[in-house]
């Protein structure tokens, strides 16, 4: 208890810390960009091919699952695009994003810090936590939902390739993707998306930042960002879908 | 000049530093020598602000640094530079970035000024034309060398090293035991070396320091050192034959 309790601690001390106006403005954009290529752009890869071979799977499985001849087969469009929305492409790709983000963020922030990087920025005057874990949170910020958008996208492209196999017409399936589309749900998974980005960017920071021997200290740190990362997505996910949508 | 008075620290009940006093001196290479685990890195740690003493007074040209405040103790930070072991070059940025990185963060000057200072830096540290390589390219010796540069590019007042010459060749140490010495005395700066090296000592050291087993147990310059009496000094500097030869007439 008392160390879960140290962990809280010094977390808040940090994110006291991160969270200060940057020192200089031009070192924040060049650090920014250079995340968001690194957290973003190097994830829109993994992230496309996941969601679309799950978006085929999710609607092969409802079409197996909906087999009474009573029920329409639109639904399998519309079942296929509620998970997609509502689930899969917020939670899942986050928790995907915590182990390829998360592992990275905390190796990168671990190996710094093991090899006296951090204290040379510290000597220098340089708020490292700052420095470092800002840009970080940021560019997953602004990342993550895009991320999500573009799963949703492309798994219902899967999706619908998954119905053509298993007999689904494209008319149908399209009547089903818009079938009672509530909008809502996409500001609900955006929600989410920014809450999760902000659990896999801080908490893996925490982990790297506080890494402490040598390269085993660096791989725990990394394990620990992945594992805990993902417990907070989990624990969020209940939280805010029973706030937001029950 | 840093004074150090009556420093003490303690790690749970281990107790690392005891009543540790010495005043380090301008414009010389003052050395803090002494056994693994003798708290030498310690006090670098607590001399740059790495570290929180339990006690004492550690003064800056008679400026106590626990009586600054935040503003000053940033101004202050800007005149320290620091060698570091493994030199703790950032593996995602060139030499050239690394050197202008305090440039860039700390200072006003244009991407040509930057560039003009980090060239003469580099070529002060013998690594002229190595701008753009990564520091994965580097050998030891070079790393150690933009270390020095990138320390010394904002003219700081007081240059910290902690082991320079530990991984290093013989001659490479020799050289960059040359260097720290040279910058010293060019810029007047205090500059103070954690070092367990026997040649840096004989080459380098005109202040030194002998802790053991964190207390500060001798001092004096190198030409003292030869011929001290000290047994625990002794058992330390001259454990091996070459050095013994040192001492016999």
């Amino acid at each position: 208890m008392l160390k879960l309790l140290k962990h809280f601690g010094l977390y808040f001390i940090m994110m006291k810390k991160v969270i200060t106006i940057p020192e200089k403005w031009s070192a924040f954009r060049k650090q920014f960009v250079f995340e968001l290529t690194k957290i973003g752009l190097n994830s829109i890869g993994i992230v496309l091919f996941i969601s679309f071979f799950v978006g085929g799977v999710v609607s092969i499985q409802t079409a197996l699952n909906l087999q009474n001849p009573l029920l329409p087969k639109y639904l399998i469009g519309l079942a296929s695009r509620d998970s997609l929305i509502l689930e899969f492409s917020p939670t899942m790709i986050s928790l995907i994003l915590a182990g390829k983000v998360g592992s990275s963020i905390a190796s990168e922030i671990g190996s710094m810090r093991v090899s006296e990087q951090i204290d040379a920025l510290e000597i220098m005057g340089v708020n490292s936590a700052s420095f470092l874990i800002l840009p970080k949170i940021i560019a997953s910020l602004c990342f993550f939902p895009i991320l999500v958008i573009l799963s949703m996208g492309i798994g219902m492209i899967g999706a619908w390739i998954g119905a053509l196999s298993v007999n689904i017409t494209t008319t149908d399936f399209l009547y089903g993707l818009r079938y009672e589309f509530i909008s809502f749900y996409i500001t609900y998974a955006i929600i989410k998306t920014l809450v999760f980005a902000f659990i896999v960017s801080s908490i893996s920071s925490y982990f790297g930042y506080y890494a402490q021997g040598g390269a085993i200290a660096v791989g725990k740190s990394s394990t620990e960002a992945v594992v805990y990362s993902s417990i907070f997505i989990l624990v969020f996910n209940f939280i805010l879908t029973k706030l937001i949508l029950a | 000049m840093i004074e150090i008075k009556n420093i003490e620290k303690y790690f749970g009940n281990n107790h690392v530093l005891k009543n540790v006093s010495f005043t380090f001196e301008r414009g010389k290479t003052n050395l803090i020598i002494g056994e693994s685990g003798s708290g030498k890195t310690t006090l670098i740690k607590i001399l740059v602000g790495l570290q929180n003493k339990d006690q004492g007074t550690v003064l800056f040209n008679g400026e106590d640094v626990n009586k600054m405040n935040n503003k000053e103790i940033r101004r202050f930070r800007k005149e320290i530079g620091m060698l570091f072991q493994g030199g703790a070059l950032y593996d995602y940025m060139t030499v050239e970035e690394n050197i202008m990185f305090p440039l860039s963060m700390f200072t006003d000057k244009t991407d040509d000024e930057m560039l003009e200072r980090v060239n003469f830096c580099l070529k002060r540290v013998n690594l002229k034309g190595k701008n753009n390589l990564m520091p994965s390219e580097l050998s030891g010796g070079m790393k150690k060398r933009v270390a020095i540069a990138r320390a010394i590019v904002m003219q700081p007042k007081y240059l910290f090293c902690d082991e320079p010459n530990s991984g290093l060749d013989p001659n490479t140490a020799i050289l960059i035991d040359n260097l720290i010495q040279e910058i010293t005395e060019e810029y007047n700066i205090t500059t103070i070396v954690n070092t367990h090296d026997m040649n840096s000592v004989m080459q380098i050291g005109t202040n030194i320091a002998f802790i053991y087993k964190g207390e500060m147990w001798w001092q004096g310059s190198k030409e003292e050192l030869i011929k001290a009496n000290n047994k625990e000094l002794t058992d330390f500097v001259f454990a091996s034959d070459l050095f013994k030869r040192l001492r016999r007439p």
